[in-house]
């Protein structure tokens, strides 16, 4: 067998020329990260200050919209997390073998990359119309049908990590598959758990689509603070749905208050993020 | 899965374990249940508030590029063919540019900074869609109008357009980045499992690293490869704010990569919250059909992706 030096060679500069455009790849994706980052750093740090916090979005500030924001995301996270940890401990530990339980899984991987625009109209239709009005509680409805499907993704995933010896042992105890399931697989599986629960936070703090129609917008914040049921029955504001208003609106003032809003909200979410993937770091997921 | 009954004389084991178990298993399948119940009512809430202009326009709300509020006549082509275009344009930028990026993080890059570089592009995915359409309104389509557009425009034709920006390419360009790292992510989880044996013996027959890439190691995930574009696809289809915010949300039919264009999503998040009666309608049909596009994109990803198992 003769090798051809010049095809020899110009397959290892073809080669070559390949792992370049992959680097090169990777750098325009890199970019990019970083040209967001720096927008984002100069356009709104500026605009951040002590009144953002203590301030209603009526002064200038972006208290209500913050609180807002928060309320409705705890309130859809505690649907969420009970729900989906249910869900996909069914799926892990009791059916998931099953038709069922196929088409369950299938389903849920749809609605986890569903457009969360859709959710937004389906609630409004379902809560907002027949109930007088956009009101915080629909917010926080339409954010737990999207934090959901991500609850019970990760902790399917988890609970499918676990030994199936950590579940003989107890059961050779004599455990019930209640007593297995609570106090020793929710148990051992409770990091990842913790990680499920924060991406779905994550999914949904940046979410504008699902409450533009659902939650409408407030100017104030509801006082007293402790009145979560008052504050959460009427119009509520948010950080994502502020900046959609002050995005568009011809004043530079509110747009400054939008870039504002935009680090929070980038920083926070990137934050929520990070911490997730650290508790999982080991987990492999 | 049922629980192996021990060996042991029934009295012994407490009465809970009885009552509990099929309480537990009863709320953990209803709450499994839920989320199918919550996808059916999707479907159902759509088809019953989309039926009127359905039915009152026919076929002809496919077709008809005519979307007049005032009128009350409404057609959909426009925010469709918009939809597709922008994602796949999306997706003609953000594939070479994901698939460059799973190769090279895991053939060619070093272990130590591969995994830095790992976490920042997922960094992208983390940051929230409305952020992206102010980056895009308020930093991209200025600078895009002013550097490429305006210099471009006494071409004509494809490039055809107002200079200010708002189009369906610059609209696409920022898709590209949002769908970027999802579909990066899943190209490195595919190269990832193919066993480490594939690859030696491409090398051990003498190919170069871009031989073995091409030859070998795509054609051997190539299904996967498949599903994760879609996934990407489906994606960038139901993508709302940033679109919203670039795209120029005009309902005419894009007759050049500069023109300005709107979306289903789009669309419903401008019209929606002042919407009544038949434009209201109009809109959730708009909602259906979208939910009808992604709902196929994403099942052929996940059954393409499910399939791909070694």
């Amino acid at each position: 067998m003769t090798v051809n030096p010049s095809r020899a060679a110009r397959r290892k500069m073809v080669s070559w020329i390949f792992t370049g455009a992959c680097m090169l790849a990777t750098g325009v994706a890199l970019i990019a990260l970083m040209l967001i980052l720096w927008s984002l750093l100069t356009q709104g740090l500026s605009g951040i200050n002590l009144d953002i916090f203590t301030k209603d979005t009526s002064a200038g500030g972006l208290r209500n919209a913050i609180v807002g924001s928060i309320m409705m995301c705890l309130v859809a996270m505690v649907f969420s997390v009970i729900i989906g940890v249910l869900a996909g401990t069914w799926l892990a530990e009791i059916g998931g073998n099953t038709r069922y339980g196929h088409t369950v899984r299938f389903l849920n991987d749809v609605l986890l990359s569903a457009p969360s625009i859709l959710v937004g109209v389906f609630v409004s239709t379902i809560l907002v119309n027949p109930f007088g009005g956009a009101s915080g509680w629909a917010g926080a409805v339409a954010l737990a049908i999207l934090a959901t499907p991500v609850v019970t993704r990760t902790t399917e995933d988890i609970l499918n990590l676990q030994p199936s010896s950590l579940r003989e042992a107890s059961m050779a105890l004599g455990a019930s598959q209640f007593i297995t399931i609570r106090r020793v697989i929710w148990k051992a599986a409770g990091a990842g758990l913790l990680t499920g629960g924060l991406l779905g936070f994550a999914r949904i703090s940046g979410e504008t689509a699902p409450l533009l129609h659902t939650a409408g917008d407030n100017q104030f914040m509801h006082e007293p603070l402790w009145d979560i049921f008052g504050m959460m029955s009427n119009q509520n504001a948010s950080l994502p749905v502020m900046m959609y208003n002050f995005a568009l609106s011809p004043f530079e003032e509110a747009n400054k208050l939008a870039w504002a809003g935009a680090v929070l909200l980038a920083f926070a979410v990137l934050g929520i993020n990070v911490l997730g993937r650290w508790l999982a770091r080991e987990k492999k997921m | 899965m049922s629980a192996p009954r021990p060996a042991v004389s029934t009295d012994q084991i407490p009465v809970r374990r009885d009552v509990l178990d099929p309480i537990f298993r009863y709320v953990a399948f209803s709450a499994a249940t839920l989320l199918l119940a919550v996808l059916g009512g999707l479907i159902v809430a759509l088809l019953i508030g989309g039926w009127p202009a359905l039915a009152k326009f026919g076929p002809s709300f496919f077709f008809s590029t005519t979307w007049d509020p005032v009128r009350e006549v409404f057609g959909a082509a426009g925010p469709i063919v918009g939809t597709v275009v922008s994602s796949a344009l999306a997706l003609a930028m953000a594939l070479p540019i994901a698939l460059g990026i799973a190769i090279f993080l895991t053939q060619f890059c070093p272990r130590v900074i591969a995994q830095p570089i790992a976490i920042m592009t997922e960094l992208l995915a983390g940051i929230p869609s409305i952020v992206y359409g102010m980056w895009g309104l308020f930093v991209f389509a200025p600078w895009f109008a002013k550097h490429i557009q305006t210099p471009l425009s006494g071409l004509g034709g494809l490039f055809a357009g107002v200079p200010n920006g708002a189009n369906i390419f610059t609209a696409s360009v920022i898709l590209a980045v949002m769908i970027l790292p999802y579909m990066a992510a899943v190209f490195r989880e595919l190269f990832r499992s193919i066993p480490p044996q594939v690859r030696e013996a491409a090398f051990g027959m003498g190919a170069t690293p871009f031989e073995a890439v091409t030859r070998v190691l795509i054609p051997y995930v190539q299904k996967g490869l498949v599903g994760a574009v879609m996934l990407g696809f489906g994606r960038a289809l139901g993508e709302t704010m940033a679109v919203t915010f670039i795209i120029g949300n005009s309902h005419n039919f894009p007759t050049s990569l500069f023109s300005s264009s709107s979306t289903l999503a789009s669309t419903i998040a401008n019209e929606f919250g002042e919407a009544s009666g038949m434009h209201s309608s109009a809109l959730i049909a708009l909602g259906l059909v979208l939910f009808l596009i992604t709902f196929a994109v994403l099942a052929l990803a996940r059954w393409l992706l499910s399939s791909q198992r070694y």
